[in-house]
């Protein structure tokens, strides 16, 4: 870079005009940075450094060991179950709604879009409890299954597992559609012409090319469902009546019952680490995936 | 060109019809392809020369008419059961596969073995010379290298009929100059029969064995590239292949006269619908207004052009024709080129005197 003589023609003013345009650059980013800074990383910081000292503002690590008594432990498998199993949903009625999307007529496309905008567009309270109306013991959920002969009885869909993993994945499903959308969207038909082109029946077409090409549009979606649902509050809260403790209720009542923070910052401080682990080993097979291809 | 019947197929289509939406993609069709032949399908975008190649891979699918494949019927079959060879404009190589993956996928799909699909899929790349590059992937290849890629795919299977989208439309010119001789080449060595897609002529007239040229959904002349160039059906064939000019000319008691003087010509030109003059800029000469076997044309110079390996001088014939003559750029050129605004007499050899009707 040096290798230009700075006695050159313009080669001083050039140089000079060059760094005016880094430093311009770097400034006109500066604000956001601080932003994140001081709104994420030392709110994180800050709850590391909470989760250290006990409700008499002594330092310990008993919040942490607390965290191995059983009864923590199951919450935190109930946790990863519930998103385990949400997400799991989330991706079977995804990809075929996603696809439908990409591949259907424009009109119905356009409809099945219209749809999840609105339903993500409204308040999440009101859908959850639209939920606990549809899934109580008298309600349409089970007029309809009693009308359909399915069931004689009605059956318990709400104030349990069944009902907090329903309402989620209601609400999660447009964060699962969404990126699946786009990358589908963004996948040339021609690809699956080639297939065709070279013998591939339509099905073979899809297992062989459109599949894999779709993989990071479903792993973001699987991401963002998974993760969102390891810190959900207000849907399992309300339709699992009590009956389904996630992490984020346990914060909760060590806050606004027991007012532990350290307590509630330990448990924080653990969701964020297994959050980032469970990224870390998605990123990890995503990539994988696509060199074993 | 040797023709092995076991390595090639005819193609015969009939009546084929396409119509999106009131307009005619294509208009029935029809065309019979020998068993071996390098066949283009000329014309602008829009004549309807995708469509037919589309048609041919299965991807369109007619309104009506016959497609054959050494005399079976193809039509109803999806495309995955016609059994070609494919090159798509786009190359559409599988991102997510690499080199070897890619050419092998068509052996993969019919079942070949691992040693044999690795045996032909090394022996398909060294055909293009890429066999370095096998395990690479494909987001690191150049456009010229998917282009041979995306070509080795396609033959990798030993397909009879081989389809070409304009496979070489996104390479440079000197590159696409290259792989025209050498699919030339490799289509004499293989002896498939191929149907090429292409809006250059040139391009067409280098590689072909017969050219169609098509225009609004119809094939307005098949023919050698020698006899399309020399011997085009109408004016629009001539005005579509090579640069040329077509002046009008009457016709008075089975005479062709132009600017006043009965034309001499080697072809017969009664009963032409407005008959047109076709004038090729490498046709013409600076002649004396004495000379035989020539036909005279008057004009002013009107502009001189260096293009590299010619000139091109435009002549103002008067009433609004113009014509253009090449001259090759030699230091030792016989006579000096003219000046703007000289007068000059341009000369016609009778033999390359051409009249061409509006319509076939």
């Amino acid at each position: 870079m040096s290798a230009i003589d700075a006695g050159a023609l313009n080669a001083r003013e050039l140089r000079s005009a060059d760094r005016r345009h880094r430093l311009f650059l770097f400034g006109s980013g500066l604000p956001a940075l601080l932003l994140v800074l001081v709104t994420f990383v030392l709110p994180i910081g800050w709850l590391f450094w909470l989760s250290l000292f006990d409700a008499d503002g002594q330092l310990t690590i008993q919040n942490y060991t607390r965290l191995l008594e059983p009864i923590y432990v199951l919450t935190f498998v109930q946790t990863f179950k519930i998103a385990v199993i949400v997400t799991v949903v989330c991706v079977l009625i995804g990809y075929p709604y996603a696809y439908f999307m990409t591949k259907g007529p424009h009109w119905l496309a356009s409809l099945a879009m219209g749809v999840l905008l609105v339903s993500l567009w409204t308040s999440l309270l009101v859908r959850t409890y639209a939920w606990l109306i549809i899934l109580q013991r008298r309600g349409m959920a089970n007029d309809l299954l009693m009308a359909l002969g399915i069931t004689d009885v009605p059956l318990s869909l709400v104030h349990n597992l069944t009902g907090t993993v329903i309402g989620m994945v209601h609400i999660m499903l447009p964060f699962m559609i969404l990126p699946l959308y786009a990358a589908m969207k963004s996948i040339d038909p021609i690809y699956n012409q080639a297939a065709a082109a070279f013998g591939a029946s339509p099905a073979r077409a899809f297992r062989d090319v459109f599949l894999p090409l779709s993989l990071p549009g479903l792993a973001a979606g699987a991401t963002l469902v998974f993760v969102i649902t390891l810190g959900f509050y207000v849907t399992p809260a309300l339709l699992g009546g009590g009956k389904v403790q996630m992490i984020s209720m346990r914060i909760e009542s060590d806050v606004s019952m027991y007012a532990n923070w350290g307590a509630a910052s330990s448990l924080g401080v653990v969701l964020l680490i297994a959050t980032l682990l469970m990224l870390f080993i998605v990123k990890k097979g995503a990539g994988f995936s696509r060199r074993s291809e | 060109m040797s023709v092995d019947h076991k390595l090639s197929m005819s193609i015969d289509i009939e009546n084929l019809t396409k119509t999106y939406s009131g307009f005619a993609a294509l208009d029935d069709v029809s065309l019979s392809i020998k068993s071996g032949e390098f066949l283009s399908l000329l014309g602008s975008s829009g004549s309807g020369k995708t469509t037919l190649l589309m048609a041919l891979a299965g991807f369109v699918r007619p309104d009506a008419g016959s497609i054959r494949f050494g005399g079976r019927e193809m039509i109803f079959e999806p495309p995955h059961k016609r059994d070609v060879g494919m090159m798509f404009q786009s190359y559409a190589l599988f991102p997510h596969m690499n080199v070897f993956q890619n050419v092998a996928y068509p052996l993969k799909l019919r079942g070949y073995k691992r040693a044999e699909i690795r045996q032909r899929v090394e022996q398909a790349l060294a055909t293009v010379e890429l066999d370095h590059l096998i395990e690479r992937g494909i987001t690191e290849m150049s456009g010229g290298q998917r282009q041979r890629i995306a070509l080795a795919r396609a033959i990798v299977f030993e397909p009879k009929i081989l389809l070409m989208d304009e496979p070489l439309s996104a390479l440079d010119k000197r590159l696409r100059e290259t792989m025209q001789l050498e699919l030339r080449r490799l289509h004499e060595r293989l002896g498939m029969t191929v149907v090429y897609v292409t809006h250059d002529q040139r391009e067409a007239l280098t590689m072909s064995d017969r050219i169609a040229v098509m225009s609004k959904g119809k094939i307005r002349q098949v023919d050698t590239p020698l006899n399309l160039y020399e011997r085009p059906a109408n004016r629009f064939i001539a005005e579509f292949v090579g640069e040329s000019s077509c002046l009008p000319v009457s016709v008075e008691g089975g005479q062709i006269h132009f600017q006043g003087r009965a034309l001499r010509t080697a072809s017969q030109a009664s009963g032409l619908q407005q008959p047109s003059l076709v004038v090729r800029p490498e046709k013409l000469q600076f002649v004396t207004s004495d000379a035989a076997d020539f036909n005279l044309l008057q004009g002013h110079v009107s502009d001189v052009i260096f293009q590299g390996e010619s000139q091109l001088v435009q002549v103002d014939l008067g009433e609004g024709m113009a014509v253009a003559i090449r001259r090759p750029t030699r230091s030792s050129s016989d006579n000096r080129l003219p000046v703007r605004g000289e007068a000059v007499t341009l000369g016609l050899h009778v033999q390359d005197t051409l009249v061409v009707g509006e319509q076939a």
